[in-house]
């Protein structure tokens, strides 16, 4: 059993329901090119999942496959208890999609567009629900502007915009804010964030490890297309995390001292520093006896400091293991 | 059956001509009135009845048929070329829709506005030469059955196109010749008998035949020949459709 299931178990006293389930997915593309690798993935109803990866890492074949873009080569994916190939319909209305490019028509209107999407999903119009939708993502006053006279920020609104007119239970968000400025990015996490409060799964596809740490509840790691861990956001920071603890001297060192070698130490190159890294997870006596035995070698220090490493370093350090 | 998904496919699809009136209709009304002005009226008076139809109106069918096959191919292949190109084709393929689906909304769309050109090129023919209509029932048939048919044809070829020069290639090479070959500026007895028997593999042929018997009850080939060859060819397309959404040809990876 892959352990991110029996961590669930094991987390939650009360199993929430899967939305979407993934079983030994797999996807070879005509070019020999394996892009997934027998993948498992289970997400529960309500919560916001990143899934994180450097390019090119298999997260927008793992949506396409999902949302019906993409032909899987092997395993089944269901949502909401629909197989997305057998019960294309029942699976797919359940959906909605963000695409990372910014595809939209050109000519059409924001009003146009959006009434267009929520008719293909098969709902009947509702015009109220679209100007609730166009109201929450700021595009009210531009709903009879063309989109191609819209900036590349609002494109990608009027994009959220298409795919909330069909009221979707699943939200996937490939790479929701790749190019968009430091304001509009937080602009578009508060959106996201807001969006998971109306009970809406969102699955968001990142490799901004920031936006992952600002917003996920469960963070899902894919490199090389395999799945290398899927854990809660807190907990991975938890198991993963390492603390690091930074001694400010009052007399430059030379070298280490031999009785201090099993704490591994590290001397910055002026020899001012002395860094003593180590797990979260693990206990902390370590430190009380390190400081005592600094004190025991003379080590007199004007300065301590502790610092976590961010998801973003556990990040770097997952996929360097994998690869 | 998603109803509001063919409505809304439609609507876009007919919004998209609306915008493009000029090219859509004005352009192809043109281009038949100056057929009619060079063939019909300028050359035409020199030539003698066929069938006992004044040559002037023996080709009114043909070219209504020019424009009614090289639209629908042109509009349905360039309206579903269209969101493959700018990439908003993820929605359709996303979508709750089947395929059949689909090709009605876009086939429906793309027919539509071949019709309503066919009637605005007719109503342009009575100016010119003098019109009658035998047979309308048969006449409206064969005139939606063809936009129906070659609007499923283009749109198979706007699924195969990877670029605005296939998209283009169709109608030119293949399209175009086949009507000008298929009678539509002469009866086919009008070829040494050799070119007769060459001419009855060209598609077009039953096409044109079937459409003239309606306006003057006059055929190169059996009206029921036309029927079940027209048939035949939608039934082929709405196959390949078929394959193509179940195996994502040329718009799943």
């Amino acid at each position: 059993m892959p352990a991110y299931q029996s961590f669930l178990s094991g987390c939650h006293p009360h199993p929430m329901s899967n939305v979407l389930s993934v079983s030994g997915l797999s996807k070879t593309y005509e070019s020999g090119f394996q892009a997934l690798k027998n993948i498992d993935l289970e997400i529960e109803k309500g919560e916001l999942f990143a899934l994180l990866g450097p390019n090119g890492a298999g997260k927008t074949t793992l949506i396409g496959i999902i949302c019906g873009i993409v032909n899987p080569t092997s395993g089944t994916v269901t949502v909401d208890g629909h197989d997305i190939i057998s019960d294309y319909r029942a699976a797919r209305s359940k959906i909605g999609l963000v695409p990372q490019e910014l595809s939209t028509d050109a000519f059409e209107t924001v009003w146009a567009t959006v009434s267009f999407s929520r008719g293909l999903f098969g709902k009947k119009p509702d015009p109220a629900h679209l100007e609730r939708v166009l109201r929450d993502l700021s595009l009210w006053e531009k709903r009879d502007s063309k989109i191609i006279t819209l900036s590349g920020g609002m494109k990608r609104r009027v994009l959220i915009a298409k795919a909330l007119s069909h009221e979707p239970e699943i939200l996937f968000l490939d790479e929701p804010t790749a190019g968009v400025d430091v304001e509009l990015r937080r602009d578009m996490w508060r959106l996201i964030s807001s969006l998971r409060e109306t009970g809406v799964t969102v699955i968001l596809t990142t490799h901004y490890i920031e936006e992952a740490e600002e917003m996920a509840d469960r963070v899902g790691v894919i490199n090389h297309g395999e799945i290398v861990l899927v854990e809660e956001k807190q907990e991975l920071m938890r198991k993963l995390g390492r603390k690091q603890l930074r001694l400010c001297l009052q007399h430059p060192l030379d070298a280490v001292p031999e009785s201090l070698a099993s704490y591994e130490l590290e001397l910055s190159a002026d020899g001012s520093y002395l860094t003593y890294t180590y797990e979260t997870a693990q206990n902390r006596k370590g430190i009380t006896s390190l400081l005592h035995d600094l004190t025991e070698a003379g080590i007199r220090f004007s300065d301590i400091e502790t610092r976590e490493s961010t998801l973003e370093e556990i990040f770097v350090s997952l996929v360097h293991e994998a690869a | 059956m998603n109803i509001y998904a063919i409505r809304a496919i439609y609507k876009f699809e007919m919004a998209r001509t609306a915008r493009t009136l000029m090219q859509s209709i004005l352009a192809p009304v043109l281009s038949t009135t100056l057929y009619f002005v060079v063939f019909g009226s300028a050359i035409g008076s020199r030539i003698d009845e066929v069938g006992g139809v004044s040559y002037g109106a023996f080709i009114v069918p043909g070219l209504v048929m020019l424009s009614l096959l090289t639209q629908s191919v042109t509009n349905a292949a360039f309206g579903i070329y269209f969101p493959k190109f700018t990439g908003t084709i993820f929605e359709h393929l996303s979508a709750p829709v089947s395929f059949l689906e689909i090709v009605i909304a876009y086939v429906g769309a793309a027919a539509t506005k071949s019709v309503i050109l066919g009637v605005i090129i007719l109503a342009t023919a009575t100016l010119f030469v003098p019109l009658r209509i035998e047979h309308p029932l048969w006449m409206v048939t064969f005139l939606v059955l063809t936009a129906v048919t070659f609007s499923m044809f283009g749109f198979i070829i706007g699924i195969w196109a990877d670029g605005f020069e296939k998209l283009q290639i169709v109608p030119l090479l293949i399209i175009t010749p086949l009507t000008f070959l298929g009678g539509s500026f002469y009866s086919i007895d009008m070829l040494p008998p050799f070119w007769q028997k060459v001419t009855l593999f060209n598609p077009v042929v039953y096409l044109i035949s079937g459409f003239r018997w309606s306006f003057y009850g006059i055929a190169d080939v059996s009206v029921t020949i036309s029927l079940i060859m027209t048939a035949l060819f939608l039934i082929v397309c709405l196959a390949a459709i078929w394959w193509i959404f179940k195996t994502g040809w040329r718009l799943k990876s």
